[in-house]
């Protein structure tokens, strides 16, 4: 560095290379939505696609002229390392994770396709252990594995085993009617402890050893869910909170509805295991993933009745109230935090990286 | 959770805030020394609540961000051209340096892994003897005895494939630096209470004096946060400049022994070159002659190029206290967490990071 003039200077020459896919594109974040509206909507977006839903609806018309049917149709992709982890694996991943997206759209899930790419070398034990996790899956959440494929690639080409789903299922006429159409002082509800499939995975990952190790939430979240419509509590959205957990979710939701989304941090349910998981390396764990825990945007007279009938449910019987919509002069998604202060949120932008010291 | 919840409780918060408020007579500048101290002030609107009545600014304390871009290019170097297995923490992947960040290197097929502890890397080489492993050592006196410790296990199993490319920063020197800026603003410090646990304080006896400067060791949650604030403010209304420790369930005065003699091992105290503050005078740590035969300069026969400088990103203005994030022009326009500028605005523990994070929308997004 310049000894003359030594204060002050950056030596930051500015390189930006968005020439190349980084796995920050893949984490669920800005990056990711970049990703997906500047390269994919571009050039592939239709009326169905655009509405960037969990799930598409697709209208079937009856050939009688009578009430036609509305399917909803999703895929997935599944890649985790390692493909076993406390409180799940990639079969149930896969499974769950494609029926949950069915599910927020307030479809019953009924069909899934199952297309494997299996890397050579793959022990056919552990293959069958992840088969027998699918079927026991599909048998819980009430759905049948229809059609399939598997690809073999040489090693080193892939990462054991990559996985994905597509799914169909019926939706229900009284199906939530998303994001777009939130209104000020809905309410903001968890279906359960946020965080736990990430801190999961992630200790799972690195071997961390933490006692309570955290397990995933990884669920079908079928049931409560078709048990609000049933009810005439239908939200009027729902989300599994996948990548970039609770705060990627939210931020879209504002950015759709053109809302902010205010959070009362002492209210959001969190384990102690996934606290510990955070608190030691310098993660949030509205930043996390979840497999089995969504998001449901309800009107406030409804917030009463949607998390007593919540709380019937095992996998949701931490449901909780955590904030709520309210008119804002540009998207945004804040918290009040334990000093009472309200702060604003950020979007996770890449995967959470965790800190030095 | 323990040694958390009681220092976060809302009542006691609001409580020390209101006490601060009322005990302030003029708004004072204090300087928190560590990254993760402006997170905490940001992340729980501290700052915003203290604004009227004190200015708080955000000292150098961020390990990633005071890594010189050049250090960044040797370890770009290694990676991409000796092709040997990176190990680094997480934080120092999307620093850009003059040819890119470890993460580009690494979507272009570089080997960059990411480790927890030093103690991982060396696992590496061991699991891998037929791959260089070189560990990215960065950060304070809080990381480097792990460092230290990773270095002394490598010899002691006779590892020949393990190096370090070290860039360990101390604490104190930067403190004493921003102290001699002809325009220092700073009137207290809130002292980084992880650095001291290693550390010791004492030897802050010296800057109190010298520098007629209170001083104040200080934790990382609120309620410690605002009583460290609360005796650096009691300090500066008194005029009585002295050090005090408010961290006291961690930090002593004479530190962590057994970590200082792991320093002492296998580093020496080094003028080093900061980056946005060029070279500071005993500001960091470099190997010691003994370990040459670890030190991935040597090893792989590194020779820095001082990478040419843009001047548009103000890290150096930033991390001295001169001015705030928001301050920088390319602050939230050109320069964001997803394509950073600076360093700050990369780290979890950058000011500007945390400004963007916590501090951007809150106002303008209210009803």
């Amino acid at each position: 560095m310049n000894e003359a003039n030594p204060w002050f200077q950056c030596p930051l020459p500015v390189t930006q290379d968005d020439s190349q896919i980084s796995l920050a594109h893949g984490e669920g974040g800005r990056l990711s939505r970049s990703l997906i509206r500047d390269q994919i909507l571009r050039r592939l977006g239709n009326d169905t696609l655009l509405r960037l839903e969990d799930s598409a609806t697709l209208m079937l018309p009856s050939p009688d002229d009578e009430a036609s049917t509305a399917l909803a149709f999703t895929t997935d992709g599944y890649t985790v390392s390692p493909l076993f982890f406390p409180g799940g694996d990639i079969g149930k991943l896969a499974v769950f994770g494609t029926v949950n997206d069915l599910a927020v759209t307030g479809a019953r899930p009924l069909w899934l396709s199952l297309a494997m790419i299996i890397e050579e070398g793959l022990p056919v034990s552990l293959l069958n252990q992840v088969l027998d996790s699918i079927r026991d899956a599909a048998v819980t959440a009430h759905v049948q594995i229809v059609t399939g494929d598997t690809k073999v690639v040489p090693r080193g080409m892939t990462d054991k085993l990559y996985v994905t789903t597509s799914g169909i299922g019926v939706r229900c006429h009284s199906a939530p009617t998303g994001a777009a159409t939130l209104q000020p002082d809905d309410e903001i509800i968890v279906s359960g402890p946020i965080g736990c499939h990430g801190a999961a995975v992630l200790c799972s990952r690195e071997q961390f050893d933490f006692d309570p190790l955290p397990h995933s939430d990884c669920a079908p979240l079928t049931e409560p869910l078709m048990a609000l419509i049933s009810a005439g509590l239908t939200p009027r959205a729902v989300r599994d909170a996948t990548r970039g957990g609770v705060a990627a979710v939210l931020h879209e939701w504002t950015e759709m509805s053109r809302t902010r989304c205010m959070l009362v941090e002492d209210q959001i349910p969190v384990t102690a295991s996934v606290r510990a998981v955070c608190e030691l390396l310098g993660l949030d764990a509205i930043h996390l993933a979840n497999e089995g825990t969504c998001l449901l945007a309800t009107p406030s007279h409804l917030v009463q009745p949607t998390l007593a009938l919540l709380r019937q449910f095992p996998i949701t019987q931490s449901a909780a109230a955590i904030g709520r919509v309210a008119v804002s002069r540009r998207p945004a998604v804040t918290m009040v935090r334990v000093s009472g202060r309200e702060v604003a949120i950020d979007e996770p932008s890449g995967a959470p990286l965790p800190r030095i010291c | 959770m323990k040694y958390v919840d009681e220092f976060r409780q809302s009542k006691v918060l609001t409580r020390q805030l209101t006490e601060l408020r009322q005990s302030v007579t003029q708004r004072w500048v204090i300087m928190d020394v560590c990254g993760g101290q402006t997170h905490a002030f940001l992340r729980y609107g501290l700052e915003g609540a203290l604004d009227d009545v004190l200015e708080l600014i955000h000292g150098p304390g961020c390990p990633v961000c005071v890594t010189p871009a050049e250090t960044i290019g040797d370890a770009m170097e290694l990676t991409l051209n000796h092709h040997v297995t990176l190990a680094s923490f997480g934080d120092m992947l999307r620093v850009p340096g003059a040819t890119g960040s470890l993460l580009q290197a690494r979507a272009r097929g570089a080997d960059v892994r990411i480790v927890y502890s030093p103690m991982d890397a060396v696992q590496l080489a061991v699991r891998n003897p037929a791959r260089e492993v070189v560990f990215f050592g960065v950060g304070f006196e809080t990381t480097a005895p792990a460092t230290a410790l990773a270095l002394l296990q490598a010899r002691q199993l006779g590892l020949t494939n393990f190096s370090v490319l070290d860039h360990h920063v101390r604490v104190e020197p930067a403190m004493r630096a921003i102290l001699q800026l002809p325009n220092c603003r700073v009137q207290g410090f809130l002292a980084a209470g992880h650095v001291c646990t290693v550390t010791g304080f004492a030897h802050y006896e010296e800057l109190v004096r010298g520098f007629q400067v209170p001083i104040v060791v200080t934790g990382f949650e609120p309620v410690d946060l605002l009583s460290g604030l609360s005796e650096c403010v009691r300090l500066l209304e008194q005029k009585t400049p002295a050090l005090e420790n408010r961290y006291s369930r961690s930090a002593r005065p004479t530190g962590n022994a057994r970590a200082q003699q792991l320093l002492d091992e296998v580093f020496q105290v080094a003028t080093i070159p900061w980056r946005g503050f060029g070279r500071i005078a005993e500001g960091g740590l470099r190997l010691r002659a003994e370990f040459q035969s670890f030190d991935a300069r040597v090893r792989f026969s590194l020779e820095s190029a001082v990478s040419d400088h843009d001047g548009e990103c103000q890290s150096g203005l930033v991390l001295s206290g001169q001015i705030k994030p928001p301050q920088c022009p390319l602050f939230g326009n050109a320069c964001t967490p997803d394509q950073p500028r600076g360093a700050p605005m990369v780290s979890s523990e950058g000011a500007c990071a945390a400004y963007f994070r916590y501090a951007q929308t809150v106002e303008a997004s209210s009803e």
